[in-house]
């Protein structure tokens, strides 16, 4: 049984990791071009935030990719819609999100 | 992958031409925004796998295709084309190779309304979290599946039919999503699917970055049994650790995957040379309660440990690496695994500026 003590003991070590991980950034998400910024366009506080849903319902399964052209964004945030189950508002607060 | 594997292998000439034919006829059609030009995306793999002291090599690329129609619709479609090289065994060396080509989706989506999406074709069966989620190439952080994989998923992993999709509900403080299918049975080598029938409900909590689902299938042909599931997904606030678990209960067994990974982002970002790498780790336990050489889970209880690092190299490019040691009455083993994998996203075509 002294592997099992082993591995729970290397479990438990892992579990404990957000204890110590309380400044850890994620990754950067992306824009349609590399290296501009993201600037979240200005909404009220009704308008679901772009970058929230993309925390939520993109960068949780996958890293996001590095740039990608501006002319496919909308077909990428229509997939995210599919495979995430975006509601149509979320869908167009993440474009607005990817498109500043 | 490996599972798929499992499956009959043969070159399918006529599905790569349907899928060029598609194509083609997706080019001529007009395109109500800019943005919403047909794209390509998916992985290119090469990989390794050591079990048991058998190596077992495979190049691998999956692409992903997906196409707007108009303002509701949605043409979506992933293959897997691989090439695997194993030992011969029985004695003889040297290897042998067998090609595998597959549809794992293609479908026609309707995007209906705000919250329901009408999904129809071939599809990935909505049961836990891996087979939709996590199954790609060019992002699960293990190469092989979980060991309860194939529980719910009814052994193909896709369904041939129809399913509605959607957020029930989406607000700052939390957000509903289902999804509800049928499938036919299919005994076409390209849409395998069987009759079966299921569903999956999530909860996520934004501030607690808490998600907690439950899963349930019913396979309505030969003996009818009945799958479920829950789920839970957790990544701490202002942190780059996640967790993920599922665990899946079928008629003759039962077991649970937690998963955890921790991106070094911490130190000095997330494009240093510590940055950029990753630790995972995996535990599993499958739980065998009466015979059943169909359900895909081991024939012997069995525990399973996954330690691995993955590195993310600029341009979309990963490295996979890990060991695994399986514990069970039927004889324990190591796995070794290696892998990279480069991810590509781009236009069909140029498009209009």
């Amino acid at each position: 049984m002294n592997h099992r003590k082993r591995l729970a003991s290397a479990f438990l070590l892992l579990a404990a990791l957000p204890l110590f991980a309380q400044t850890g950034s994620a990754p950067s998400a992306p824009t349609a071009k590399a290296g501009k910024q993201n600037k979240a366009a200005a909404h009220d506080v009704h308008t679901p935030d772009g970058q929230r849903v993309f925390e939520q319902n993109c960068s949780r399964c996958h890293t996001a990719p590095e740039s990608f052209s501006p002319n496919i964004s909308g077909t990428i945030v229509r997939h995210m819609r599919v495979r995430a189950s975006l509601s149509k508002a979320d869908e167009q607060a993440l474009l607005r999100f990817l498109n500043p | 992958m490996w599972r798929l594997l499992k499956s009959q292998a043969h070159p399918y000439p006529r599905m790569i031409g349907a899928l060029l034919l598609m194509m083609y006829a997706l080019s001529l059609t007009p395109h109500a925004a800019a943005q919403n030009t047909p794209l390509i995306s998916g992985g290119v793999g090469f990989f390794t796998s050591t079990n048991a002291g058998n190596t077992t090599y495979l190049p691998d690329i999956s692409p992903v295709l997906v196409a707007p129609l108009g303002q509701h619709l949605l043409v979506e479609s992933r293959a897997t084309l691989l090439e695997s090289f194993f030992p011969k065994g029985g004695g003889q060396e040297g290897y042998t190779s067998s090609p595998f080509l597959a549809l794992s989706y293609l479908q026609l989506d309707y995007l209906a309304t705000s919250h329901l999406t009408v999904v129809g074709g071939e599809f990935l069966i909505p049961f836990g979290t891996y087979n939709e989620r996590l199954s790609p190439i060019w992002i699960s952080n293990f190469q092989d599946a979980p060991l309860i994989t194939s529980l719910g998923t009814m052994n193909s992993g896709s369904a041939v039919g129809g399913m509605l999709r959607g957020s029930a509900v989406s607000t700052p403080k939390f957000s509903i999503d289902y999804a509800a299918y049928f499938s036919a049975e299919s005994t076409n080598m390209q849409f395998n699917a069987e009759r079966s029938t299921g569903g999956r409900v999530s909860i996520y909590f934004p501030e607690k970055r808490l998600e907690i689902g439950t899963s349930y299938g019913r396979l309505l042909q030969g003996t009818q049994k009945n799958y479920s599931g829950v789920h839970l997904w957790w990544e701490p606030a202002g942190t780059a650790f996640k967790l993920r678990s599922e665990y899946a209960h079928g008629p003759h067994s039962q077991g649970y995957w937690v998963e955890t990974d921790y991106r070094l982002s911490r130190f000095g970002g997330p494009d240093t040379l510590l940055g950029r790498l990753e630790p995972v780790f995996r535990w599993q336990q499958t739980f065998r309660n009466s015979p059943d050489a169909t359900d895909g889970l081991p024939s012997a209880d069995t525990q399973r440990t996954d330690f691995g690092i993955d590195y993310h190299l600029p341009h979309e490019v990963r490295i996979n690496t890990s060991y695994a040691r399986q514990f069970s009455s039927t004889g324990n083993r190591n796995v070794w695994e290696t892998g990279i994998v480069y991810r590509f996203l781009f236009p069909t075509w140029k498009g209009k500026e």
